[in-house]
């Protein structure tokens, strides 16, 4: 296919500055029919091109990536009829954007061929660049007054009381929250109840504390004190005293 | 040359920054329209084929820079960047900070719809755009904007506002309802028609 070859090329994205910029070539000037686009075959060129490459830029991936799922996108479009595409609620919304976007895009693209030209037209344009000669700033200059020479030391002073505002250090402490006491926790809703669900017996506990208990019901479960039982994942999880009684050790969590 | 004349003519040369009317007076101790008359008579001694340097407006102020004839010899000695030439990415990339600035990254990648590290980066380097503070958007990413440098190169008398108009820019300028046409003859082409758009959705 004569299109193939001649996208092969435009694919290597240098002559274009972008997805976009592609786009608006497909779109407005009619460098490809859109159906002759094979999709797979740019894949597999690609894949191939990194491959001989043997390192992935992550940059030219990503605008790959891009690309190819906007044709694909186009191309999708083109195979749906109007039914289907009516079927699409977002199809209407993203032709818009798409739109949209690809205008500015070429006034951005006239912005910059503009500036090009001007650089041509200005000719080279050398200039004194750099730092400005020995010129300290103004604030500077203002604030040091008629340069005397203690209102350096007062300076200094300020700074230095500045250090010793510095608060105090704040401790953060790590909260230990002992299992034997949600064991009993636990052991007591499931005793006094004889059958009740973890979500009662933990309530009014906070997130931590419910963690822990969810351990401490693991730790009765395996030492045979309780049964447990959920239907689904996230139902409620039932638990069943068995009669049965051990002693734990309680450990902190 | 008077001996205001001579004044700015100094404080010109010893800036590297373009100086406007009034920096030029305080700093000179004159009024701004005897400013004015000093600057037409360093205009004249600077002129091309007749100095080293001229005299130029720019950036909404007055430089000195290489007359044409010497521009290259200096750059030569400078080893200037701005030799290399732009890359497409780079130029398109600044022509929306120049038109959009004060923008941010992200904004700038989505109107070219490419990741826009590298020629910020570049444009960085070249100095003609610079960091402008940081958006309130979610990230607060920095913002950029031209500098002076890129009106000097580019030489914009009056900075930004001696960009042309966008609209000026091109007849074809395609705008979004264009665009959707063809995208909707595309689609005819192909023997399928896309819905009409729904225009109370998208107010023009």
């Amino acid at each position: 296919m004569a299109t193939s070859s001649a996208l092969a090329l435009e694919l290597d994205l240098e002559p274009f500055a972008g997805p976009f910029d592609l786009l608006l070539a497909l779109v407005l000037r009619d460098v490809v029919d859109l159906g002759e686009v094979p999709v797979a075959d740019v894949c597999l060129r690609y894949l191939a091109q990194v491959e001989e490459e043997g390192e992935l830029d992550l940059e030219s991936a990503s605008e790959f990536l891009v690309l190819v799922a906007a044709l694909l996108e186009l191309k999708i479009r083109l195979l749906l009829t109007p039914d289907e595409v009516d079927d699409m609620p977002d199809a209407q919304e993203a032709a818009e954007e798409l739109a949209a976007r690809l205008a500015e895009y070429a006034r951005a693209q006239a912005a910059a061929a503009w500036l090009a030209e001007r650089l041509g037209e200005v000719g080279l344009r050398v200039f004194r660049s750099g730092p400005p000669a020995l010129r300290p700033p103004r604030l500077l200059l203002d604030d040091a007054g008629t340069g005397d020479p203690t209102a350096l030391a007062a300076a200094l002073r300020l700074v230095l009381t500045r250090t010793d505002e510095v608060s105090e250090p704040i401790h953060v402490l790590r909260r230990r929250i002992p299992l034997s006491r949600l064991l009993d926790h636990v052991r007591r809703a499931v005793r006094e109840a004889g059958d009740c669900t973890f979500e009662d017996a933990v309530k009014g506990l906070n997130r931590t504390e419910q963690a822990a208990a969810f351990w401490a019901m693991l730790d009765l479960i395996r030492g045979g004190e309780v049964t447990a039982e959920q239907d689904a994942p996230f139902a409620p999880i039932r638990m069943r005293a068995t009669g049965r009684q051990t002693v734990s050790i309680g450990v902190a969590a | 040359m008077s001996a205001n004349a001579r004044i700015v003519e100094a404080l010109l040369f010893v800036s590297s920054e373009p100086l406007d009317e009034r920096a030029l007076a305080q700093a000179a101790g004159l009024s701004e329209p005897d400013i004015e008359e000093a600057l037409v008579q360093v205009g004249q001694r600077h002129t091309q084929g007749n100095s080293g340097v001229v005299l130029e407006r720019v950036a909404g102020g007055w430089a000195l820079r290489a007359a044409d004839d010497t521009a290259m010899a200096c750059a030569r000695l400078l080893d200037q960047l701005s030799q290399r030439p732009l890359s497409r990415a780079a130029l398109e990339t600044l022509a929306v900070v120049a038109y959009a600035g004060p923008v941010s990254r992200p904004e700038i990648a989505r109107i070219r719809g490419v990741a826009a590290d590298n020629p910020v980066q570049s444009l960085l380097e070249r100095g003609l755009i610079e960091e402008a503070g940081r958006s309130d958007r979610p990230g607060n990413p920095l913002l950029y904007r031209t500098t002076t440098r890129f009106d000097r190169v580019f030489g914009l008398e009056e900075g930004r506002h001696s960009l042309p108009l966008l609209d000026e820019l091109g007849d074809d300028l395609p705008d979004a309802a264009q665009v959707r046409d063809r995208l909707q003859a595309m689609a005819a082409t192909q023997g399928i028609a896309i819905h009409e758009p729904a225009a109370a959705d998208h107010p023009a």
